[in-house]
């Protein structure tokens, strides 16, 4: 590890650079902001100075920054963006110690995978179509009154309850070799209804990710909601599913949640043989 | 006939809950949300929810009970059947999280574990670690989608609500909404709109709040002929992260888990706190609360921390108010397995580990107990009348209110870990009546005769957000800087304690930014993802709800729950003689029903066109638990109950007496 650089002067104010780009489609380009600096900022309240201001380091007036953030405490996912190169949520994104990596400046790009809607705001439908792929829920009969669910151990929750807390960022997926962009583009003419099932389609032949593997493992662990295991390993052996993987780790790196995705995907990968003999002797 | 639809908006739990209820008695929904569901401001809810359970039954627990520390704790303002039908509900909702496989924390034996939250001394809270509200939220977010795949609910997720549709007989037939990317703005048939779109934080600027938590859309139903109830009461969390963005929440589940609030007795202490030895801290809670200790229920926690910096000058620091929150005399180990979420934030975004070093935390705005006025229907038992379609719905029928949004089930004072279980329990307890509702309507809002009516309604939207792009040139002011400034004021005359000359202040100059925020000059005027014009426009529909704020703040003379006016406090008693002390205790008794007659009621606000309140009061519903004093830590409290009791024994006879003799 390296130490952080303790006598690194706090300087008056910093540059921030930031990739804009103002519809799909359409070419980027680098803007520079210029903060004054304070003490405990984080990228959210440099993103809301910039807002604010709307005017670039070189005095010309130019848009606000869009971007997406709601909870600003981690918890969300929403606000996840490429910062200083490393894809990460900026509300946790402390300035200084990003001005301790690279001292004046940062930088703000949207996330590499997915669709750019504008500026740092990117379309992430596809790992919500990814839970649907995976039937990423626990098939109740209904919700009356039925009394309560399965009996767990305090180790099935403990390791149940760290893959629950996957909040659908999309770093893992960011930083995955593996998983690359879908882009379609919108036909003129097109309604929305055949728009969204076009990308849906497309997104049903990518590769699901870590994530939803690892919310598959999650619900396959579950009581009850192993109930649809033999579904979800149909998914996760077809096209795009864990045999996609490359290993190459980046997913567990990139978490901010820490979740264990690449044991998540290890257990999927034996569930799918095991699954996938047992189906040869079924037959 | 055509097939009836519901539209929802807001995916936090209460939409969720009535989304999935709905679908799964097949219903249609639509769904529209600001943020991608699974994104909602429930995610940020970390301790658990309420309910009584097998052990507390075990030590005398029961639902009753549940409903009776629900009203004292919320100083009786709430109806209080509602209230009833909720705590009677609560063990059969933990139940069904518990089967849609919320991973709830488990003891030795497989069981769901509990914890003990403020306002009650039982064990009724079951959490799953110390993010609950994030994994209730997923648990429901999952049944939706799974209903979405089954083709019965429609998501949009990324679209503003911008009001509902009224038709000429004053029913709701669906609501205008836009598209946050493409600006779209169109209409949504519905032949019920539910409103379920949470608190309004963003008004006092900074919040424990999501973004999306901005009010605009109860507003949007205020201007469309709703009322707003209990307006002032505003509940401020004694413990949150003070930050530039944002005041993060730190759980009241700390305390629970035996965290403990001090501050050194030496004002600002230069000492590292472990370096300062038991005796020269002071616990100040649990000195003057020795009952409660550090689970006093959140106004009065809130209180004191704020007594012991601003009037104590106890902070710890001198140039910031901020109270030591200590858990580090508990292991580890613990910490991580019940806590580790919330310590995590801390660590991460003020970069000291609380497991070593004590944290500095102060009092923030964090949940409204007022909301859309909302009707009831009342069963022969005292609770809610199922199905009756009639519950949780606003004055303008067809339109439904639900969830933090709403004013029910938490009075003048919102109990820890009763806000999951109140947005829960009215999703899917509404949810039946709602489709009664729209079985018994003889039109659908697909009816070609609506056609024109959601057209109007379009093009009348279409024009404003127009007006407000073409207005960019003529503006000179910067909508971010009012909304700072709102902010400000706000938190100065409306949060912890309240005082007329200031709220009076606040108003005039609440107006004043009222004014300034109509001439807002845009510095984007694209038609492309315009968050500047979705912003100005929130802006904008937050001055009617923080007039009625500080209207029933202003108009309110008494302390209740959350809103606390030092002027009108009701001091303990004075005299060691025990007769004059009987005697003290039958006047303030006397002063106590005094001001319950005056103000145990609901405080309404109608609005004018231009937004502005005005303020009347209705009767609350305390037939089922009649109010008593709340009386935590005050001098006298046991003489004051003794008198009280006598009262209400001598009440209850006369009663008991009354219909032998009719």
């Amino acid at each position: 590890m390296i130490a952080p650089n303790k006598d690194y002067a706090r300087p008056s104010t910093f540059d921030v650079r930031v990739q804009r780009q103002d519809a799909p489609g359409k070419p980027t380009r680098w803007e520079r902001f210029r903060i004054p600096y304070e003490p405990n900022l984080n990228v959210i309240s440099v993103l809301q100075k910039i807002a604010r201001m709307a005017k670039t380091a070189a005095g010309e007036k130019t848009s606000p920054v869009a971007w997406d953030c709601n909870c600003l405490e981690e918890v969300c996912g929403a606000c996840t963006m490429v910062i200083n190169g490393r894809v990460r949520q900026s509300c946790s994104a402390l300035v200084d110690k990003l001005l301790e990596e690279t001292p004046g400046e940062i930088e703000l790009r949207p996330m590499a995978k997915f669709p750019v809607l504008r500026d740092l705001v990117v379309d992430r439908d596809r790992m919500f179509r990814a839970l649907e792929r995976v039937q990423a829920w626990v098939p109740v009969d209904d919700y009356l009154d039925r009394g309560a669910g399965p009996k767990e151990s305090q180790d099935s929750q403990e390791s149940r309850y760290p893959l629950s807390e996957c909040m659908t960022c999309g770093c893992c997926l960011d930083a995955c070799p593996q998983y690359t962009k879908i882009e379609l583009e919108r036909k003129p003419g097109e309604t929305d209804d055949s728009y969204a099932a076009r990308k849906t389609a497309a997104y049903d032949t990518g590769f699901l990710g870590a994530q939803a593997i690892s919310q598959a493992i999650l619900f396959n662990d579950h009581g009850t909601g192993k109930m649809l295991a033999d579904k979800r390993l149909d998914s996760l052996m077809g096209p795009g599913g864990v045999a996609a993987c490359g290993n190459a780790q980046n997913c567990v790196a990139v978490c901010p949640k820490d979740i264990p995705l690449t044991k998540s995907i290890a257990r999927a990968g034996r569930q799918v043989t095991v699954y996938s003999i047992k189906k040869l002797f079924d037959r | 006939m055509a097939q009836k639809r519901v539209l929802v908006v807001g995916g936090g739990l209460a939409g969720l809950a009535c989304t999935m209820k709905l679908a799964e008695n097949g219903v249609s929904v639509d769904l529209v949300s600001l943020v991608p569901v699974k994104r909602s401001h429930s995610a940020c809810a970390q301790g658990g929810i309420n309910s009584v359970n097998d052990l507390t039954r075990q030590q005398g627990d029961d639902e009753w009970l549940h409903l009776d520390d629900t009203v004292y704790g919320g100083d009786f303002l709430q109806h209080q059947p509602p209230v009833k039908e909720m705590a009677y509900a609560a063990p059969k909702i933990i139940e069904l999280m518990d089967r849609l496989g919320v991973p709830f924390n488990r003891t030795q034996e497989g069981f769901r574990d509990q914890r003990r939250f403020g306002g009650t001394l039982f064990k009724r809270t079951s959490f799953a670690g110390a993010t609950t509200g994030q994994q209730l939220l997923y648990a429901l977010d999952e049944q939706v989608r799974r209903h979405k795949a089954a083709g019965l609910v429609t998501m949009h997720e990324g679209w503003d609500f911008l009001g509902p549709i009224v038709d000429d007989e004053g029913r709701c037939r669906g609501a205008v909404a836009q598209n946050l990317v493409t600006m779209q703005i169109r209409s949504f048939k519905a032949d019920a709109v539910v409103v379920a779109s949470g608190g309004c934080g963003l008004i006092y600027g900074r919040s424990t709040m999501s973004m999306a938590c901005n009010g605009s859309a109860a507003s949007r139903c205020i201007r469309a002929g709703a009322r707003y109830a209990n307006p002032e009461f505003i509940q401020v969390h004694p413990t949150a992260i003070p930050g530039a963005d944002k005041l993060r929440l730190m759980s009241e589940s700390a305390r629970g888990e035996g965290g403990r609030v001090w501050v050194p007795r030496k004002p600002h202490d230069p000492r590292a706190p472990r370096e300062i030895p038991e005796g020269e801290r002071y616990y100040f809670l649990e000195e003057r609360y020795p009952e409660y200790g550090n689970l006093v229920p959140r106004d009065i926690a809130t209180r004191e921390i704020f007594d012991v910096c601003v009037n104590g000058g106890l902070s710890v620091e001198a140039d910031k108010q901020c109270v030591y929150l200590d858990l580090t005399h508990i292991p580890r180990e613990e910490l991580d397995r019940k806590l580790g979420g919330i310590l995590n934030i801390y660590e991460k975004f003020q970069g000291d580990n609380p497991r070593d070093v004590p944290m500095k935390i102060f009092p923030a705005v964090h949940y409204i107990m007022g909301g859309l006025w909302a009707d009831y229907a009342r069963s022969r038992e005292g609770g809610l009348e199922a199905e009756n379609p009639r519950n949780q719905q606003t004055d303008i029928p067809g339109l439904y209110a639900m969830g933090e949004c709403d004013y029910h089930y938490h009075g003048a004072n919102r109990l820890g870990a009763n806000s999951l279980l109140s947005c829960i329990f009215t999703g899917l307890f509404a949810a039946p009546g709602i489709e009664k509702l729209i079985g018994s309507l003889q039109a659908s809002s697909t009816d070609a005769k609506f056609d024109s009516l959601h057209a109007g309604a379009v093009a009348a939207k279409q024009a404003e957000h127009d007006a407000l792009l073409k207005q960019a040139g003529d503006g000179d002011e910067n909508p971010y800087e009012i909304h700072h400034l709102l902010g400000e004021e706000m938190t100065k005359a409306a949060t912890v304690v309240r005082r007329n000359d200031q709220i009076e202040a606040a108003l005039t100059k609440v107006g004043e930014l009222c004014e300034r925020a109509q001439r807002c000059s845009l510095s984007d005027t694209g038609a492309w993802t315009n968050q500047n014009v979705v912003f100005t426009k929130a802006l904008r529909d937050m001055f009617p709800i923080a007039k009625a704020i500080l209207r029933g703040a202003l108009q309110r003379d008494e302390c209740r729950g959350a809103h606390f006016k030092p002027d009108f406090t009701m001091p303990g008693l004075s005299s060691d003689d025990p007769t004059e002390r009987r005697r003290q205790a039958e006047k303030w008794c006397d002063a106590f029903q005094a001001k319950n007659e005056k103000w145990l009621k609901t405080t309404i606000a109608t609005f004018d066109d231009a937004g502005e309140p005005s303020i009347t009061y209705e009767e609350v519903d305390t037939s089922l638990i009649p109010p008593r004093p709340r009386l935590y830590g005050l001098v006298g409290a046991e003489m004051i109950e003794e008198v009280w009791k006598e009262r209400q024994a001598a009440k209850d006879a006369a009663a008991k007496r009354e219909p032998a003799l009719a």
